[in-house]
């Protein structure tokens, strides 16, 4: 039965973590940052496919975006050589503003989609932009059986 | 400036743990009552200066050597040659000179106090994740399990090795440096020169660093031999200027360094415009070295202006460390009594700090 929380405090104050699933990186198209879009059978009960590939290509399409080469970039980069690089200490640079309009749209989405789900994720880079880490939560004041059934459902593997 | 590694445990100033069953205190609020920063607990050997905004390797090499040497070497040749050629020649040499200097000292300092592109270590969960994977890969019971993944990079099977420090498996071109005890992303290689690990976000930096100096020492250089010539030719003799001029001060220094120099510049321009790393160069990576039929660099963009302007232009990664951040935890309320709780709760960076102050506490009881 799925955990219905209203908002992220109250998640926090109600609900004890029961386990954490891990979005690899694709490595597919090279060191560009992109997160597997597989979805993981652990959110399986938990939340719509449809609507966790969203979040997963959303999150893509900002990172691309991010380290998009182009004019703008090469724009940057010049600036800054020409500056000796000084200019990155005074100025924010293209890609932590998208970086802050990441955190945002994460916020965002685990107030309107994953909160409510039991579910929260965590901003890549907190873990160097390496894996999507998304939290599960039970409710507390739920049985012992939902908990035992997410951790044999977690130990099953991918 | 600050020189702020590991603290030393000082017993006397240790207070009794929390009790698990009071109130969880705020989340920064540790034992000392001060929040602590990332960089203080930072598992890595490196040193944080100004309160986490400059980070070294702990080796700081012979980074004080060169920064010396250019100054010395710059020192000189304002004080002995240029107002002789500011005289004879145009006053516009002291200015390129100056600015010069100027450029290699910032990319100096740029290289050696950024971060290079360091991976954080994973966290206990993800490490348990994946040693969970790595356990479910089939293994027969007698044969560890393989510490290696294969990925497909633009149709070419690169392999990623688990790193046993970091616990995690290395993304591509990610290279562990054993003297920084730090996964670097892009890692190209340690150097000595200037005390740190050349990576993803400080290459550019370490470039125009090179590239800059080696104009700078033949700019010296070429100066002094004009200068010693202008002087020579006013009767004297060039054996008999170099005798009595001060302008022979700078010339010992900037003659060594055009000849090591410009190789460096030569080499790191290859790697540049084939958008390699000097550690892919040297473990001959993608040189089909092993016969393979499609092993060409899966990075390269194959046009080496491209290659150049991605790396020299592209965009700057973020630093992935977030040294000035505070230590947090990110579990929510702890339930009253510890046997209770879920098998996996997230654990923050201060449990190393307790678990050690606790080891510290058994040792001098």
């Amino acid at each position: 039965m799925a955990t219905e929380f209203h908002t992220l405090q109250e998640m926090q104050h109600s609900a004890s973590l029961a386990t954490k699933v891990f979005i690899q990186r694709d490595y597919s198209e090279g060191t560009v940052c992109k997160f597997q879009t597989k979805f993981p059978s652990e959110l399986d009960s938990r939340v719509e496919r449809t609507l966790f590939e969203d979040t997963v290509k959303t999150l893509n399409n900002f990172y691309a975006e991010a380290e998009k080469i182009g004019g703008q970039s090469y724009l940057e980069g010049c600036m800054a050589c020409a500056t000796a690089y000084v200019i990155f200490l005074c100025m924010e640079t293209r890609y932590e503003k998208v970086l802050k309009k990441i955190s945002r749209y994460i916020l965002e989405q685990n107030e309107k989609i994953y909160a409510p789900r039991g579910l929260l994720i965590t901003d890549p880079i907190e873990r160097g932009m390496r894996v999507i880490e998304i939290s599960i939560f039970e409710d507390r004041s739920s049985s012992g059986s939902s908990s035992g059934s997410s951790s044999t459902s977690s130990s099953s593997g991918r | 400036m600050k020189n702020c590694e590991y603290q030393q445990i000082d017993p006397r100033a240790l207070s009794t743990p929390t009790p698990t069953t009071t109130p969880l205190p705020p989340p920064c609020a540790k034992k000392t009552g001060r929040p602590r920063r990332k960089w203080e607990v930072f598992p890595g050997r490196n040193r944080f200066y100004c309160d986490g905004r400059i980070i070294v390797a702990r080796q700081m090499g012979v980074l004080p050597l060169t920064l010396g040497l250019i100054l010395v070497t710059s020192s000189l040749f304002f004080i002995f040659d240029c107002p002789f050629l500011v005289a004879h020649l145009t006053g516009c040499i002291p200015a390129i000179g100056g600015l010069l200097c100027v450029f290699v000292v910032v990319s100096l300092l740029q290289t050696s106090f950024s971060d290079p592109g360091i991976l954080p270590r994973a966290t206990p969960e993800e490490a348990a994740d994946i040693e969970k994977q790595i356990d479910n890969s089939g293994s027969s019971s007698y044969r560890p399990p393989p510490r290696t993944r294969e990925v497909l990079i633009r149709q070419q099977v690169v392999k990623l090795k688990y790193c046993f420090t970091c616990k995690m498996f290395r993304p591509p071109r990610t290279s562990h440096c054993s003297l920084c005890d730090n996964c670097v992303e892009r890692f190209d290689h340690h150097c000595p020169w200037v005390g740190n690990c050349v990576g993803k976000r400080n290459y550019r930096f370490f470039y125009t660093f090179i590239v800059s100096l080696s104009f700078l020492t033949t700019f010296i250089f070429g100066c002094v031999i004009t200068h010693l010539t202008l002087r020579s030719q006013s009767g004297k003799g060039l054996v008999l200027a170099l005798q009595e001029s001060p302008a022979r001060y700078p010339l010992p220094l900037s003659f060594i360094n055009p000849h090591a120099i410009p190789e460096r510049v030569c080499f790191h321009t290859y790697l540049v415009a084939s958008n390699l790393t000097t550690n892919e160069d040297i473990k001959g990576s993608w040189s089909g070295k092993r016969g393979a039929v499609d092993s060409g660099n899966p990075y390269s963009y194959n046009n080496i202006f491209t290659n150049c302007c991605v790396v020299l232009c592209g965009p700057m990664p973020p630093s992935l460390i977030d040294r000035r951040g505070f230590v947090l935890t990110d579990t929510p309320p702890a339930a009253p009594q510890e046997a209770e709780l879920p098998h996996f709760v997230a654990k923050n960076d201060a449990n190393m700090e307790e678990s050690c102050q606790e080891f510290a506490l058994t040792c001098t009881a």
